[in-house]
């Protein structure tokens, strides 16, 4: 499987990242999940609600959750996974990230050094053994397919 | 209207990709006993143990969580949609741990030697403290490990074993003392690390290791040191530490010989590349029967603790891709170059081995275990003794090493080592009841094996070897 993303979404994506630094962003990918990987046609920031430690951590409030899903479902979109950032950190998942990952979901992660982001990467868990994978991360000129197919 | 449940993308492959339920029940636990009942693979995902929801798993009413109702009691009506949330949190990592990790006045003190050394110095020591080790075994290996870890200041030590302290301990497993034989060992150790040093937290894990919880307890570890003395063991600790992606201090001794070795895949090799498959049972055997010189674990098993302490600090070369042989009687030290193999079953390029198996299948040992001798080829001490009262005529052979012999032995029984028997087996009767015996049981049973094969119909095996029979019949004979 691979994450499609258009470049447009990911700049945003990078920019909410950059504007919350040195704290942590996150939000969510939707889209739909085809042959071809999951492509995502629309980003939902999300608030961190982690005030006790927002610069290495990042929880989405469940009711967020349920609202981005019941929306979602209403369009025929799915979530596909989550975005978030890693301040001054490399985008490799941590074991925090790990311990509180599910399976199926992509977890993409933007390390911003200083302020700059750098280049993203996407994980998703093996559930088997309960650890990550990276997986493909396949950036799109346009919007890889139409909100709803 | 009937009550719906709504399921996340990643649980739906339990419900056959349905992304919504109907359920029955006048209150929510009702609701997913019913979702449960149509799905029953959804249960380990929504119910950790002892029955209590997960808490990643977040439940709601309409729009309310139910945490905020009365939980699992709230009651429905009917016509309302439950929706499986699930929590979703991670985090950059942890490593201002260190950062954050501070010493006091007292621990500055106490590690006032590592702390002059640029190599360790206060930043190295945070990263000790902020580390976490878990020592696989507190025997002979372990009981330096343990106590050299918590003495250099490992912020968290964990501790897996499940045996009592034996007077045949403490000839090697410093752990323990006199005051010690009868407890169980992770107690005593608990104790006396404690001791060396209250700043460190000692995590105890009173179980078997095994394919159902190796995952799970060594996953809570940064780096995991292997101390056992059997193969089944050895296998699942490298077979786990590679599916985590663990590094795995590894050791191993017997009599006079020791090895070490770093298995990481894939920053280097894993025990597999080296062993692809474990000696036949018998082959090799334990320190049980085999012994043990007494400091060999001690040099081991600080050999491990300083390789453990090198990779915290992620200073000098660990012995990574490289096999450490260490000889006390010649007191030689040599090393082997380990490549990883690139058609291994578990850390190759196509690995065949994706989760934990079953480790005593793998390595024999079910076959050869003193049980699988059926019931009529034994005779228990007990009984043998009822009948040697009773005045039958037995031939006792004992199979054991001349040395065990000195120790020990059963009145007028006759002497062939295990290794001699093929050879002087003509001097034996093939008309007698002979009664084979050994240290406890393992080695008689496959000379038993052997002699019934040779056709000897009459012979019998000791269970439990001249150990039980010191146990149940004559306490004057001594325990080794």
């Amino acid at each position: 499987m691979a994450l499609r993303l258009a470049r447009d979404l990911l700049e945003t994506i990078l920019a909410h990242a950059e504007r919350s630094y040195p704290e942590e962003c996150c939000g969510f990918l939707l889209g739909s999940a085809t042959e071809e990987g999951k492509c995502v046609s629309e980003i939902r920031a999300a608030g961190n609600r982690r005030d006790d430690s927002p610069r290495n951590r990042y929880s989405i409030a469940p009711e967020e959750f349920l609202v981005a899903e019941r929306e979602s479902r209403s369009r025929g979109l799915e979530i596909l996974g989550f975005y978030h950032s890693h301040p001054d950190h490399p985008a490799v998942p941590s074991e925090y990230d790990r311990e509180h990952a599910w399976a199926w979901y992509s977890y993409l992660i933007v390390p911003v050094s200083a302020g700059r982001a750098g280049a993203p990467r996407s994980y998703v868990l093996e559930e088997q053994i309960r650890s990550f994978e990276e997986e493909r991360l396949v950036e799109e000129e346009r919007k890889p397919c139409p909100p709803g197919s | 209207m009937p009550t719906r449940i709504l399921i996340p993308t990643p649980l739906r492959p339990y419900t056959k990709q349905k992304d919504a339920v109907v359920v029955s029940g006048a209150t929510v636990g009702d609701a997913l006993r019913s979702l449960i009942e149509q799905h029953p693979d959804l249960g380990r995902h929504l119910y950790g143990e002892g029955g209590r929801l997960r808490s990643f798993v977040n439940l709601f009413v309409g729009d309310t969580d139910i945490r905020s109702l009365d939980g699992e009691a709230t009651p429905l009506t009917g016509d309302e949609t439950i929706t499986v949330v699930p929590s979703v949190a991670g985090g950059a990592p942890a490593r201002e741990a260190g950062d954050a990790t501070e010493l006091d006045a007292m621990e500055i003190a106490r590690y006032s030697r590592h702390l002059i050394m640029p190599e360790v110095g206060m930043e190295g020591q945070k990263k000790l403290k902020a580390a976490s080790v878990l020592c696989i075994g507190t025997g002979g290996l372990g009981s330096p490990l343990g106590l050299y870890l918590a003495a250099a200041g490992v912020g968290r030590i964990g501790l897996v074993d499940f045996d009592v302290v034996d007077f045949s301990n403490l000839q090697r497993q410093v752990l323990y003392g006199t005051s010690d034989v009868g407890r169980p060992k992770l107690d005593a150790a608990r104790d006396r690390l404690a001791d060396v040093n209250p700043h460190v937290a000692i995590e105890t894990h009173e179980t078997r290791l095994s394919s159902e919880n190796a995952l799970d307890i060594l996953r809570g570890y940064d780096i995991v040191v292997d101390g056992t003395d059997n193969f089944p063991t050895r296998y699942l600790v490298n077979d786990a530490c590679v599916l985590l992606g663990k590094p795995n201090v590894y050791g191993s001794i017997f009599r006079f010989e020791g090895q070490a070795s770093v298995f990481w895949a894939p920053k280097g090799p894993c025990y597999r590349c080296l062993y692809p498959e474990p000696p036949p049972p018998g082959l090799v055997p334990s320190c049980a029967e085999g012994g043990v010189l007494g400091i060999l674990p001690g040099i081991v098993g600080t050999i491990q603790a300083a390789e453990a302490i090198k990779l915290i600090l992620g200073n000098g070369t660990p012995l990574l891709g490289r096999l450490l042989l260490f000889d006390a009687l010649e007191m030689r030290f040599r090393e082997l170059k380990l490549r990883r193999d690139p058609a291994c079953p578990l850390c190759g390029a196509s690995p065949t081995i994706r989760s934990l198996i079953d480790y005593e299948e793998f390595c024999g040992v079910l076959a050869v275990a003193d049980p699988a001798l059926a019931a009529d080829l034994q005779v228990s001490p007990r009984d043998l003794k009822e009948r040697l009262d009773r005045g039958e005529r037995f031939i006792l052979l004992d199979v054991r090493t001349p040395q065990e012999r000195a120790i020990c032995h059963l009145g007028a029984s006759i002497h062939i080592p295990m290794d001699e028997i093929p050879a002087r087996v003509h001097e034996l009767d093939s008309r007698d009841d002979l009664v084979v015996y050994c240290k406890v049981g393992g080695r008689s049973a496959r000379v038993l094996e052997f002699l019934r094969g040779a056709g000897f119909q009459r012979a019998r095996n000791l269970r439990g070897g001249i150990d039980a029979w010191a146990r149940e019949v004559d306490p004057s004979v001594p325990r080794y």
